[in-house]
């Protein structure tokens, strides 16, 4: 199945990647063949088989509700670009 | 035509753990931002989250309370969209195997009959941080607090099984109820512990088939919410009546003018691209588990009230205001155990003592200055007779304002009732006396004045003096004589 170059855009937005339309024809066209490569698995009789999930059969990992100090303001926000009042600081987000 | 409503509603709410979900970061609300959050809950590269065991502790508990089925396995997910109060560019949820559906909850329908509410699903997910929105004139950009990132949610979606605002109200309400019995959330819904979306369509009554529906956020109080359901129906009402159509949409509730506004569409569609999330195992939940849930749950809101009406005979509208809370449920049974009498131990509880803790900066009922145990005390003086019913409310009061024992209070006040008929004697002769004309007019027929001669005496006694002995007195000196 052939994925378009409009899918590829798209998808791009979805995951805020920016294309320029150059490479919109030859990212579809990978993606297309790499579709086409895990689709012989549709030739394969899966119907007794559980999707994989996780690669091992471990389930149940859990911690108990015990504090651990957290590293504090000054070093979470280490390394953002800009920040105010102990808040990181990002471009205007529109409420609507 | 006659329309009927249709709604479902999905309840967020915060669990009250020490910890959050996925890391050891507090969840205290109200801390310096930023100040509780780690590589975990902020989605640095190679932290990996580890889920609360509390969490899923919680969740049998709402279970068992909301007749849901656990999931033998279930599983999280990630819901992929990018927004700046969350820091991963996905939220932790759980998507095709939730930890628990199939449930229902008894709520009362407009006509006052029991009705079932389904519910859908209960998930697990993380909360999001906040964005804070600077009042500054021209200021063109946001902050953003991530302590709340990564609090533990469950999320509630019911089936469309709702007809009414007032249903809507009661169904949340009841929620509400149920999960701070458990002792799972605060409840707070100025805090945000508990948020309401409302999903709504109306259909033309008698129908099946379900209109278009439109989602309303982020209803943070009974009354938006009842509010926002009867707006947004006679919205849908008036748009297919005039030829119009329902477009399926996000609304935001304006609390100020009472309407719902379509909040202007985000670029795309939201398209989650939920995969199961691999840093996290499936979670596997034995009998056993749910069984010591089971052994650990409290008596919810509706057992308490039918017990409450059965075992001290008390009316329906007494039972739900006791067990509006099972702090004052608890003080109730133990004033009523140790008194004996349940309806006197109701009235006070109901009376004086709520009118207390409805002030403002009133102490959580666990540090009442009066105990459970002081007001049995109390009571029991009332009964033996040596407070009067007003009286004993003074003392009350003055127990609450300096914590002090009644007894205490009594003698130091003299409040003691006079019940012996010796010492009223000498004030029942004395009001006589002096009312030569009330005791005439009395004699020949007027019963009514007998009022004013209690009055009289208990003026004069300054309201100690026992009424049953004032009246047996005053009606053999005024009959007998």
């Amino acid at each position: 199945m052939a994925i378009t170059p409009e899918e590829v855009r798209r998808v791009a937005n979805l995951a805020r990647i920016a294309f320029t339309d150059q490479e919109l024809e030859p990212f579809a066209a990978q993606l297309s063949a790499i579709l086409d490569y895990v689709r012989q698995l549709d030739d394969l009789d899966l119907g007794g088989v559980e999707p994989t999930a996780h690669v091992h059969d471990a389930v149940n990992a859990f911690r108990e509700d015990e504090v651990r100090p957290s590293p504090g303001q000054d070093a979470m926000l280490a390394n953002a670009p800009d920040r105010e009042d102990g808040c990181f600081r990002v471009q205007k987000v529109i409420e609507t | 035509m006659a329309w009927e409503m249709v709604v479902g509603l999905e309840v967020h709410a915060q669990l009250r753990t020490r910890t959050k979900i996925f890391c050891g970061c507090p969840t205290a609300f109200g801390a310096e931002p930023n100040s509780q959050v780690c590589p975990v809950c902020m989605g640095l590269p190679g932290a990996l989250p580890v889920l609360n065991r509390k969490v899923v502790d919680y969740a049998l508990k709402v279970a068992l309370a909301t007749n849901c089925r656990v999931a033998p396995v279930s599983r999280f997910a990630r819901k992929n969209y990018f927004y700046p109060d969350l820091p991963k560019g996905y939220q932790i949820s759980q998507y095709e195997l939730p930890i628990l559906e199939h449930g229902w909850i008894e709520v009362a329908d407009d006509a006052g009959s029991p009705k079932r509410i389904g519910i859908t699903r209960i998930h697990l997910e993380e909360d999001a941080g906040k964005l804070l929105h600077p009042e500054v004139p021209g200021a063109d950009y946001s902050l953003v607090d991530l302590n709340r990132a990564c609090v533990p949610l469950v999320e509630i979606v019911s089936e469309p099984d709702i007809r009414s605002p007032g249903e809507a109200s009661r169904y949340v309400k009841k929620l509400r109820e149920i999960l701070v019995y458990l002792g799972v959330c605060d409840g707070n819904m100025n805090e945000g512990s508990l948020r309401v979306d409302a999903n709504i369509s109306v259909r033309p009554a008698g129908t099946e088939a379900f209109g278009t529906r439109a989602e309303i956020k982020n209803l943070n109080s009974f009354k938006f919410l009842e509010q926002a359901l009867r707006y947004e129906y006679e919205r849908q009402v008036d748009l297919l009546e005039t030829g119009g159509e329902v477009v399926q949409e996000t609304r935001l509730f304006d609390s100020h003018r009472g309407v719902t506004v379509g909040m202007r569409s985000k670029e795309e569609a939201h398209d989650y691209r939920y995969f199961p999330d691999p840093d996290l195992l499936p979670v596997v939940i034995e009998p056993g588990w749910i069984d010591a849930v089971r052994d650990s749950l409290p008596e919810l809101p509706d057992a308490k009230r039918a017990r409450f009406r059965e075992a001290y005979g008390l009316s329906a509208q007494d039972a739900d205001l006791l067990c509006s809370s099972r702090d004052l449920a608890d003080y109730f049974e133990r004033v009523a155990e140790r008194h004996g009498d349940p309806k006197a131990a109701a009235n006070w509880v109901m009376g004086p003592v709520l009118r207390q803790l409805n002030r403002d900066e009133a102490p959580p009922l666990a540090d009442a200055p009066v105990p459970p145990g002081r007001l049995a005390d109390l009571l029991a003086l009332v009964r033996d007779g040596t407070l009067s019913n007003n009286a004993a409310k003074e003392v009350f009061d003055e127990m609450w304002a300096t914590g002090r024992p009644p007894a205490d209070l009594v003698a130091e006040k003299g409040l003691e009732q006079i019940t012996d008929t010796s010492a009223l004697e000498a004030q029942v002769d004395a009001v006589l006396a002096a009312s030569p004309d009330e005791v005439a007019a009395y004699r020949a027929g007027k019963k009514k004045l007998m009022g004013f001669f209690v009055g009289q005496v208990m003026r004069a006694t300054r309201g100690k003096a026992n009424p049953q002995a004032v009246n047996q007195l005053l009606r053999s000196k005024l009959e007998g004589g």
